[in-house]
């Protein structure tokens, strides 16, 4: 049974897990994106997102926590101010994990971990789709007050 | 301790055997290029995923 038994060993022991995720989430926020494999990718996931909250409430009790797990004062400065007003509202889900395929060598199947509102290429079509729908909305609307004017004159004319 | 009476013959091992069978990768086509893809993966020749661009590939 393993009950009660959470997260991924990775082959490691705990100090080096904790490094491990460190560097990672350090890397994550600096490039935005990095390419792990997969059970890494998903494991960083639990680490850093509560790291990612805690830098959206901003004082200096939650800076200080940050600042614990995370050893490069620039990354961390960067998280408090750019990311955390890009991230704007989003609550948690922060990133993304999308799979890669396997990696020559040794077959260990990669992914990329991405912070979500960092991803210009794919956001750009959502707001692309976005415009689309509130334009095809303006649309249905314009013809139908069309609509609704062309019946009345045709009333009128009929009145006539 | 018990132990198996008779040695196993090469033809009862390989009749077991011959359930064992490699799977298939599920592959499908991209729906953004058509270039065949594994399925939950992004595109490795275009990149896509679920209808959007996750990243613009090296070459």
């Amino acid at each position: 049974m393993r009950h009660n038994v959470k997260g991924r060993k990775l082959s490691r022991t705990s100090a080096h897990k904790l490094a491990l995720m460190r560097n990672l989430s350090t890397s994550l926020l600096k490039h935005k994106r990095i390419r792990t494999t997969l059970a890494k990718a998903k494991e960083l996931r639990t680490f850093v997102e509560p790291l990612i909250t805690k830098a959206r409430r901003s004082d200096l009790h939650n800076k200080k926590l940050v600042m614990e797990q995370l050893k490069d004062k620039e990354v961390v400065k960067e998280l408090f101010s750019d990311i955390v007003t890009t991230i704007g509202e989003r609550k948690g889900g922060y990133t993304r994990v999308v799979k890669l395929g396997r990696r020559l060598g040794d077959s260990a199947e990669m992914a990329m971990i991405e912070l979500v509102d960092y991803n210009e290429i794919s956001n750009q079509k959502a707001v692309e789709k976005k415009d689309n729908k509130v334009e095809k909305k303006k649309e249905k609307a314009e013809k139908k007050a069309e609509k609704v004017e062309d019946a009345k004159v045709v009333e009128e004319t009929k009145n006539k | 301790m018990p132990n198996p009476k008779r040695r196993m013959s090469k033809t009862r091992r390989d009749k077991r055997r011959t359930h064992y069978k490699a799977q298939a990768s599920s592959v499908t086509a991209c729906a953004n290029c058509n270039e065949t893809k594994l399925t939950h993966h992004a595109c490795p020749s275009c990149g896509y995923y679920s209808g959007r661009s996750m990243f613009i590939p090296k070459s």
